[in-house]
């Protein structure tokens, strides 16, 4: 009798050892990464139609530098960068979106700011844009600098934006009594701007940029040259999923370091015979640097080939469409721009 | 006994399984939240919001707490309900008569205007009262005068400012104005019940409420200046009219597409509450010798009153919630302000949620008190 409880005791033991080696081995494996792979697709959330970022063509693809990050976390997850479902959303919508876990990685030209990091819940990867806070106005208008707004203005923006914020601090430092009109979604606030509602319209300049080929006459509206804030503009994730965190960061610094390294979608395959061990790294020829995140080696190879570097991204949604041509803060390091992410080894 | 018993179980279990779900969610909510390190509390209240608000009753800018921000939307949420409510009352009641009219064209006419404004969607309304009708408004430097002194432009309607001096004194004339012409009333009602004597009360009423607030600018206590608006230039091409008060376009939208989708219920509760008396009740009025003035106010309004008001409660209720509609075409309503830019800022999307929704029961149970309490008022009383 006593003989058999022992062994029981053992064998439950045993077991109870067995289990725990089991479960620890997979606890590198991501909640967020197991139910991604077992629906076959990221949801990502985001904008409503920002050319350059996110915007869904007449047939519904999407294309642009956020989407083409959720490509990349696709890529690195699922083994290929179709397997995205786009979530476009307000800024209204976006947080409350990502926390309550109808999505898992926000996309959306979102403003990176301590209070949005530390206190809703949310983590902010990285930066995938530099961009700053101005304004367009008519040239008809004659103003051809900030300093030229009289009190009585009126600034169209979009609702629950830090433009709403800076746009604050901007005219209460020059002492001019504004009139905010702040809408919803960004087709309106550009659709009131157009009709003569406001004076002046303000958002980051890409966006600027990019919703101005939207108006009736583009060429008859400026960006004026000032700048009023900073807005690194970056993906943003769930707070609670530290390695889910880890695989979005690290799907965007690889991006950045392929370009670093002259790795493209086009040679990325023969990169693998490259003298240079970081490059080697990167293509997955050498090292375990997926095993970390519970993937694959070839994780980062996936991404370079299928979605391609960060300069081939800028180049194909944001350069190329004309809405920025000049890379601005937004180069490598390397060649005088502030893109600079730490190394993958 | 074994009957009570037997009753009192599903109630109970009932009561048990609502506690259950409400807990449930409480705790899930909780737990979900603690997971993601989101914290609950209202003390982001009295945070400073630091955003402006296009247009408020009150004064506020970034400066001050959210809770005044809350503020600044609950009125302007309250402004747009009480204008939208007068105007479909009044254009309700129009319609609503003038559909019974024997009129051939005023008949159909009103009928047409019931059957488009209540078919189509009223945020479609609003967009096109905004986007499209008010859009075609001129420029401030094209604006011709409306009224001499008042200008309607893309940006607004611009009014002239009352600027007045002691104007605490002006209302408490206003409100001793009412409470005599309630005595009035009270007294010519007495009057007529024991000796049959009718008093001119309409005119004395009038009266009262020219007299009182006259004797305050007489004697000086009150004084009223006007400032009108005159248009400033901000840069080459962009005008403003300075001076005067601006009523947002935004404002004009949604007051016109409520009160105009809201007044074809209304209209249809008035035909509703007129068609439900009987032919024979004017006719009997009539055969006692009353005119057909005092039928209607006497006869037929008192008991139609009855029909009209419980329906009609609904669609005040009903402009009231569907006022918060605003947040599409920019109006600084409730939701737009608390619910959009508040929640945004802070991402406290639970409690801001909760206090949004407790305010708007609050409101649509202070209208339904009110409604009631007039309901009651009129009802039959029994003798």
């Amino acid at each position: 009798m006593l003989r058999t409880l022992k062994a029981l005791v053992y064998l439950l033991t045993s077991i109870a050892l067995l289990v725990s080696f089991e479960t620890s081995a997979f606890a590198k494996k991501s909640k967020t990464l197991k139910k991604t792979q077992k629906m076959g697709f990221v949801r990502c959330g985001v904008s409503q139609g920002l050319p350059g970022f996110s915007n869904a063509d007449a047939s519904g693809n999407w294309t642009g530098v956020d989407v083409d990050l959720c490509r990349a976390v696709a890529a690195a997850t699922l083994g290929d960068s179709g397997k995205v479902k786009f979530f476009p959303l307000s800024a209204k919508e976006r947080f409350t979106a990502l926390t309550s876990g109808e999505i898992d990685v926000l996309s959306r030209n979102t403003t990176w700011t301590l209070s949005r990091d530390a206190d809703i819940g949310l983590t902010f990867v990285g930066v995938n844009f530099y961009d700053g806070q101005g304004f367009m106005v008519r040239k008809s208008s004659g103003i051809t600098s900030v300093n030229q707004f009289k009190a009585g203005v009126s600034a169209c923006t979009n609702l629950g934006t830090t433009t709403e914020l800076n746009m604050r601090d901007f005219f209460n430092s020059k002492g001019i009594k504004y009139e905010p009109v702040t809408f919803e979604k960004a087709d309106e606030v550009v659709a009131a701007y157009d009709a003569g509602r406001c004076d002046t319209y303000t958002t980051d300049k890409s966006g600027l940029a990019a919703q101005r080929i939207k108006l009736s006459k583009p060429n008859d509206h400026i960006v004026l040259p000032e700048t009023i804030s900073k807005e690194p503009l970056g993906p943003v994730v769930r707070q609670g999923d530290p390695v889910w965190e880890d695989i979005v960061r690290w799907s965007l610094n690889v991006m950045i370091e392929a370009e670093e390294y002259g790795i493209t979608s086009a040679n990325a395959d023969s990169m693998k015979s490259s003298e240079n061990p970081a490059v080697k790294r990167l293509v997955g020829a050498e090292g375990e640097l997926g095993a970390a995140f519970g993937l694959d080696n070839d994780w980062s190879l996936r991404i370079i080939k299928q979605v391609g570097n960060y300069g081939e991204s800028y180049k194909r949604n944001i350069a190329d469409t004309g809405i920025l041509p000049d890379r601005g803060p937004n180069q490598l390091w390397t060649k005088g721009g502030i893109l600079y992410v730490p190394p993958a080894r | 006994m074994n009957y009570r018993i037997k009753s009192i179980i599903p109630q109970l279990l009932t009561l048990l399984f609502v506690l259950a779900v409400i807990g449930f969610f409480t705790i899930n909510a909780q737990l979900n939240m603690e997971e993601r390190g989101i914290d609950f509390g209202y003390g982001f209240l009295n945070q400073e919001s630091s955003f402006d608000v296009q247009f408020s009753l009150i004064e506020y800018d970034g400066s001050h707490s959210y809770a005044k921000a809350y503020l600044v939307g609950l009125l302007n949420t309250i402004l747009v309900s009480v204008l939208g409510i007068i105007f479909c009352t009044i254009i309700g009641v129009i319609v609503g008569i003038a559909r019974l009219s024997p009129n051939y064209l005023i008949r159909n006419t009103a009928a047409w205007y019931v059957e488009f404004f209540r078919n189509v969607p009223l945020l479609l309304q609003i967009f096109f009262w905004y986007y499209a009708a008010l859009r075609a408004l001129p420029l401030p430097e094209n604006t011709e005068p409306l009224f001499g002194v008042t200008y309607l432009t893309v940006k607004g309607y611009y009014i002239p400012r009352l600027l007045w001096e002691n104007f605490d004194i002006f209302i408490y004339s206003i409100l001793a104005s009412i409470i005599s012409i309630v005595f009035i009333r009270n007294y010519a009602r007495k009057l007529q019940e024991e000796k049959g004597q009718q008093l001119p009360v309409l005119l004395i009423s009038v009266g009262l409420l020219l007299i009182f607030p006259a004797i305050t600018f007489i004697t000086g206590m009150v004084q009223l200046d006007v400032t009108f608006p005159v248009l400033k230039q901000l840069s080459k091409t962009s005008f403003i009219y300075a001076e005067g008060i601006s009523v947002p376009p935004e404002l004009i939208a949604l007051v016109l597409a409520l009160s105009l989708y809201t007044a074809t219920f209304v209209a249809e509760c008035v035909r509703a509450g007129i068609q439900g008396i009987s032919k024979g009740q004017k006719e009997a009025a009539a055969s006692v010798g009353l005119t057909p003035n005092q039928i209607l106010k006497l006869v037929i309004m008192p008991q139609a009153l009855r029909i009209i008001i419980p329906p009609t409660t609904n669609q005040y209720l009903n402009l009231t919630k569907n006022s918060s509609l605003a947040a599409a075409i920019a109006y600084p309503d409730l939701v737009l302000v608390f619910a959009g830019t508040a929640l945004m800022q802070t991402g406290r999307a639970i409690e801001i949620v909760s206090i949004t929704m407790l305010t708007y029961l609050t409101l649509s149970l202070s209208i339904s008190i009110l409604m009631n309490w007039y309901n009651k008022k009129i009802a039959i009383k029994e003798k």
